[in-house]
């Protein structure tokens, strides 16, 4: 299989921060990725420049061999990029369906229709006319899920789904993955729990102040050496 | 009876100051943007209705099938060009920008159409009435201001919370950034919010040059009355805004009534005592 994402050399900033020293990372078509690392390893800042969400970026974000960078956000999605965003980030004055209606805007063709996000969903199909911010957060993650596998991406990435939730819904969500993967979409899973991460994925970056502390196959390297790049130590 | 007939003109003349107030609650709504320029730019689609007038012979009303048109475009233009590059987490460069728009407007109009005040003849329009019972008679064209004002939000309203131009709009005012995510373009967005604001401000516009003269520099008065009606009303909800424009015309013919004089000075008052006792206005939207 050929490299959907090459990140090579990738430096991104807030300002006068510097957030990302030089990433370099790969997304094979169909492959789900961990991305691992402690708070403020700058996880989401490497999901938000994919997205063309950072302003101050340096290096190369390619996708299908076309350069991202300096693109719009919104000509991003429209080439199958997905953000499920940290927080969940629903629109309050929308109701859940308008959420996924809205997520469905950029109408790029594939499996994922309101019809498939509620079999996939179904307390959705419940809740469809419910403002979202009505719901429980495990519903408003499944919304915010739903919103970004109605544009048909390609590539999903998956900012913390956990954030926030009980156990029991955690499980029930990570259940469903494989429903979402299983059909050839390539997954960028950012997690604090690094078991459940390295559990969902087949490699994982593990990033430590902004650079790739550790790479490749959860099963080549062992908890320590695993641990040692995710403190730093 | 006769005081009935007072509040009833009130009520008809409200209509017009909720037209003014309609595309700057539009515009506040979505983009979060206080545009200093409105009443100005009520003036210039004024001067552009007396423009069309005078090239085309249309009548008044009918120049609003150019009109509207025209100073659409030009809110797209706007927006594209000068307001998007204002916008940001600062509220104060989009003020700065649009009072100094405001300036420009002004003084444009006054180098190319003279300080002389002018206005628009509807013909036997102005005058028409019917009566109702014996002390109160109702004007044909204030009665067409308000039924265009109850139309005008109608139609925001519908188009707001029905449509997918409208949802794109709630979508962008919720939360700018991850509406782009969702394929927005955000700087299209708001230039359709802002023309579809100057579509509202030309019909409010033609309104204003029949109903009373105008000039140049009439702008920050009508802003002031937009302004007033929109908080009155409470900010975001449109049908408030439309209650906003009638207690502040209800309360200048009141004000009217007891002293000439007073009649501008009644709106204000009626405003300050709104903003008293309900803060955020009588209604305020509930999310969000």
């Amino acid at each position: 299989m050929s490299d959907l994402l090459e990140i090579d050399d990738l430096h991104a900033f807030y300002g006068d921060f510097q957030a990302l020293h030089g990433v370099s990372l790969r997304v094979r078509a169909g492959e789900v990725q961990a991305l691992i690392g402690a708070n403020g390893a700058g996880k989401s800042t490497l999901l938000k420049s994919i997205c063309g969400l950072v302003a101050g970026r340096q290096g190369s974000v390619r996708w299908r061999g076309a350069e991202l960078l300096g693109q719009a956000p919104n000509r991003i999605v429209a080439q199958g990029i997905a953000l499920v965003p940290e927080g969940r980030r629903l629109f309050p004055s929308l109701s859940v369906e308008e959420n996924l209606i809205l997520g469905g805007q950029v109408a790029r063709p594939g499996p994922w229709s309101l019809r498939a996000v509620y079999d996939l969903f179904p307390i959705l199909q419940e809740k469809r006319a419910a403002p979202s911010t009505s719901l429980s957060g495990g519903q408003q993650q499944m919304v915010s899920i739903g919103r970004a596998l109605m544009s048909n991406p390609e590539l999903i990435l998956l900012d913390e789904l956990s954030l926030g939730l009980a156990p029991i819904v955690i499980k029930d969500i990570y259940a469903r993955l494989p429903r979402i993967t299983g059909q050839g979409m390539a997954a960028i899973l950012v997690e604090q729990d690094v078991t459940r991460a390295l559990g969902s994925a087949s490699a994982f970056v593990c990033l430590a102040e902004g650079r790739v502390a550790l790479a490749g196959a959860p099963g080549a390297f062992g908890r320590e050496a695993i641990s040692a790049a995710y403190f730093g130590t | 009876m006769e005081f009935a007939n007072i509040i009833l003109q009130g009520v008809l003349v409200g209509g017009l100051y909720a037209l003014f107030a309609a595309g700057l609650s539009l515009i506040f709504g979505v983009m979060r943007l206080v545009n200093i320029a409105h009443g100005d730019l009520i003036v210039l689609a004024a001067y552009a209705a007396m423009v069309v007038v005078q090239a085309t012979g249309l009548h008044p009303l009918g120049a609003l099938v150019l009109v509207v048109p025209l100073l659409a475009t030009f809110g797209y233009a706007l927006q594209r060009l000068i307001l998007n590059r204002t916008l940001g987490k600062d509220l104060l460069p989009p003020l700065l920008v649009t009072f100094g728009l405001s300036v420009i407007l002004q003084n444009g109009l006054l180098e190319v159409f003279t300080a002389d005040s002018r206005k628009l003849n509807a013909g036997v329009l102005e005058v028409a009435s019917f009566q109702l019972g014996d002390a109160i008679s109702i004007g044909y064209l204030p009665l067409l201001m308000f039924a265009t004002a109850v139309g005008v939000i109608a139609g925001l309203q519908f188009l707001f919370y029905r449509t997918a131009l409208g949802r794109a709009f709630r979508a962008t005012s919720d939360d700018a950034e991850v509406a782009q995510l969702m394929g927005l373009d955000r700087r299209h967005i708001f230039a359709c919010a802002m023309a579809l604001c100057l579509a509202v401000v030309a019909i409010a516009g033609v309104f204003l040059a029949i109903r009373s003269n105008f000039d140049p520099f009439m702008g920050p008065g009508r802003l002031i009355f937009g302004f007033e009606a929109v908080i009155i009303g409470g900010l975001g909800n449109l049908w408030g805004t439309l209650v906003g424009g009638v207690i502040l015309g209800v309360a200048q013919a009141v004000g009217a009534e007891i002293n000439p004089g007073w009649q501008v000075l009644a709106g204000h008052l009626a405003f300050i005592l709104v903003l008293a006792i309900r803060p955020t206005g009588l209604f305020p939207r509930i999310d969000g």
